[in-house]
């Protein structure tokens, strides 16, 4: 055996026990609850074998299977956005909320909020306006960091940082404006939530998140390239600024559909890929899809841990992943000094 | 005549604030050439007209009779490696990272290496000596292990040219040597044109068949290495009084500088 197929090899096991997690991850989170159904029973009534009108295959097929396929798609895309970030940023701080995407969303989805329109207009207000308020932000982040065409990667993560400074202050001006009712609901939206009523959302989630990988894919090489630092790139013949555009902007589609459908769930963008680099190595061929898969069972995982943890409340799952990522960055960081 | 490797024409390219002008030189195929003169004269930024990374303002750049002005940053690799002044830390696999030189020649929708490119990764890692470390990390290299492993990924391009940017600036004398050494050989074995940014004017009258000597964004003078190390170019290049002598082993010219203290006893 080749010392080449030896590593492909590490890379197709990867895959496959990260798929048998991530299917795992599904099959556990479909049966648990507040109302348990065997793992043979979830299977049955996903496949369409019993009953549709029962409770079981409603609270199933229509409950909690949307949610976990939400999760699967959010949690891979904001993983696989973050990869990204920290590619093309050469900055492994980085995660999809930093450039300010999530101040720009909160912001928006606080305007709504704030002057009523998802109760005038209706309730598709809320994603449209995260979403147009992350658009925004981007954009801004864009072009004040480019400059005749060259952009300038300090500069846009400087931009980023600052930019979702002024975002979250605007925002915190609305909240100090507005009555106790719409701020419940503005942090409620802050605080992220895989409860999703309407199931094209989820499902343009789904596409947005499994095209993005597919797309990301075909810049693995340049991502790779880029850990030398952009020049030396240019030098293997890379076009950094086309590369750079091109992934800072599907980056900030993957993050800004999440944010405008779940709000904002922070650190699986940060937290997935460093996991990820310890085990596989920070080869982007591996590392985009490995983020993408584990990213998908995390959140799955910490959706779970939400709605089942103090039930029949649920807890935001922001809160979960903060305090699971967390935790286990500090662990994994305290066990690579003592190999050290 | 044949048609030089590398053929520069009235360049002139650069930055706002520092342009260089008027260059003109060519290099012919096999030669191991350096570019010497003081710090800011233009030595990289030439560097980073040649690879594209800067705009040529005027002037033309030719590669075996090619104009490069029409070449896409990709082309460009497959004519022209360079290693760089800096090292890499990074925590790639070295054999990863002699790997990149192959991806001027990767297709945009291809994943992995073919079995072409791994040979010629494996032999360039053999020759200059760093197959052994092939799994290792590049930042669990030296310095000196480091820039073997920069210059196997350059050789990997099979680069009609090999730029080098002060390689040996940062490492031990006996490193140096080894790094020189090195080149000259691959400059010899492969007929491999080098140009070479150095600062040691020793070590570029030692290794270089041509010197280009650069001041204020100009070429001051060109030539072999006797007709530009030389105290009268030296001292007013660098403005700084030096001794010229044989080298007594090579018989190539010796830089020896002078120091404050001397220069005000001789006063």
């Amino acid at each position: 055996m080749t010392e080449k197929d030896r590593k492909y090899i590490k890379w197709s096991m990867v895959l496959i026990v990260l798929t048998f997690i991530l299917i795992a991850s599904a099959l556990l989170a479909l049966s648990s609850g507040e109302l348990k159904i065997g793992l043979k029973k979830v299977l049955e009534l996903i496949l369409g074998n019993e009953d549709k009108a029962s409770i079981n295959s409603m609270l199933i097929n229509q409950i909690r299977l949307p949610r976990v396929l939400l999760g699967i798609a959010v949690g891979g895309a904001l993983s696989l956005s973050g990869v990204i970030l920290q590619g093309i940023y050469r900055n492994p701080l980085v995660e999809p909320y930093t450039l300010g995407i999530s101040g720009g969303a909160s912001l928006g989805v606080a305007f709504v909020i704030v002057l009523e329109l998802q109760l005038k207009l209706g309730e598709f207000m809320l994603p449209l306006a995260g979403f147009i308020g992350a658009a925004l932000i981007v954009f801004l982040v864009y072009f004040l960091s480019s400059r005749k065409g060259n952009i300038s990667i300090e500069r846009m993560l400087l931009t980023g940082v600052m930019v979702s400074f002024i975002a979250s202050s605007a925002m915190m001006v609305l909240m100090a404006l507005s009555d106790t009712e719409n701020l419940h609901g503005i942090i409620f939206w802050t605080m992220g939530s895989l409860d999703e009523p309407n199931i094209s959302l989820i499902y343009l989630t789904m596409i947005v998140a499994i095209s993005g990988l597919f797309f990301s894919c075909f810049f693995a090489k340049d991502l790779n390239a880029l850990r030398l630092g952009k020049e030396k790139a240019m030098h293997l013949g890379i076009r950094t600024n086309l590369v750079t555009k091109t992934l800072f902007f599907l980056a900030s589609l993957l993050a800004g559909v999440c944010v405008a459908v779940t709000g904002v769930i922070g650190f699986v963008g940060l937290i997935i890929p460093h996991v990820l680099r310890q085990i596989v190595g920070s080869d982007y061929r591996i590392l985009l899809i490995s983020s993408f898969l584990l990213g998908g069972s995390f959140l799955v995982l910490s959706d779970l841990v939400a709605r089942t943890i103090i039930s029949p409340n649920e807890l935001p799952i922001g809160v979960i992943t903060g305090i699971i990522g967390g935790t286990i960055f500090i662990i994994m960081m305290n066990s690579k000094k003592k190999k050290k | 005549m044949t048609e030089p490797l590398l053929k520069i024409e009235n360049l002139s390219c650069g930055y706002s604030s520092f342009k260089l002008e008027g260059i003109n030189f060519s290099l012919p195929k096999g030669i191991f050439a350096g570019i010497i003169g003081p710090n800011g004269s233009g030595k990289t930024t030439l560097f980073r007209g040649i690879m594209g990374i800067l705009p040529i303002l005027k002037g033309q750049i030719f590669i075996n009779g090619k104009n490069m002005g029409s070449f896409s940053l990709k082309q460009r690799a497959q004519h022209i490696a360079i290693v760089s002044q800096s090292t890499d830390n990074d925590d790639i696999p070295v054999e990863d990272y002699v790997m990149m030189g192959r991806y001027p020649y990767f297709q945009r929708f291809q994943f992995f290496e073919t079995k072409y490119d791994r040979e010629l990764a494996y032999r360039y890692m053999k020759k200059t000596d760093i197959f052994q470390h092939r799994h290792k990390l590049i930042s669990e290299l030296s310095g000196g292990e480091q820039q073997r492993a920069a210059i196997a990924r350059a050789l990997t391009q099979q680069p009609d040219l090999l730029l080098l940017d002060e390689p040996t600036s940062h490492l031990d004398i006996a490193h140096q040597v080894s790094i020189l050494d090195l080149i000259g050989q691959l400059n010899k074995d492969f007929s491999l044109t080098v140009l070479m940014i150095i600062h040691d004017l020793n070590a570029a009258s030692e290794y270089c068949d041509k010197l280009i000597l650069l001041n204020k964004g100009k070429i001051h003078s060109q030539g072999t290495t006797e007709e530009v190390v030389t105290y009268q170019k030296i001292e007013e290049v660098y403005k700084t009084p030096v001794v010229i002598q044989k080298n007594p082993c090579s018989g190539k010219p010796a830089v020896f500088i002078v120091s404050g203290n001397l220069k005000a006893t001789n006063k």
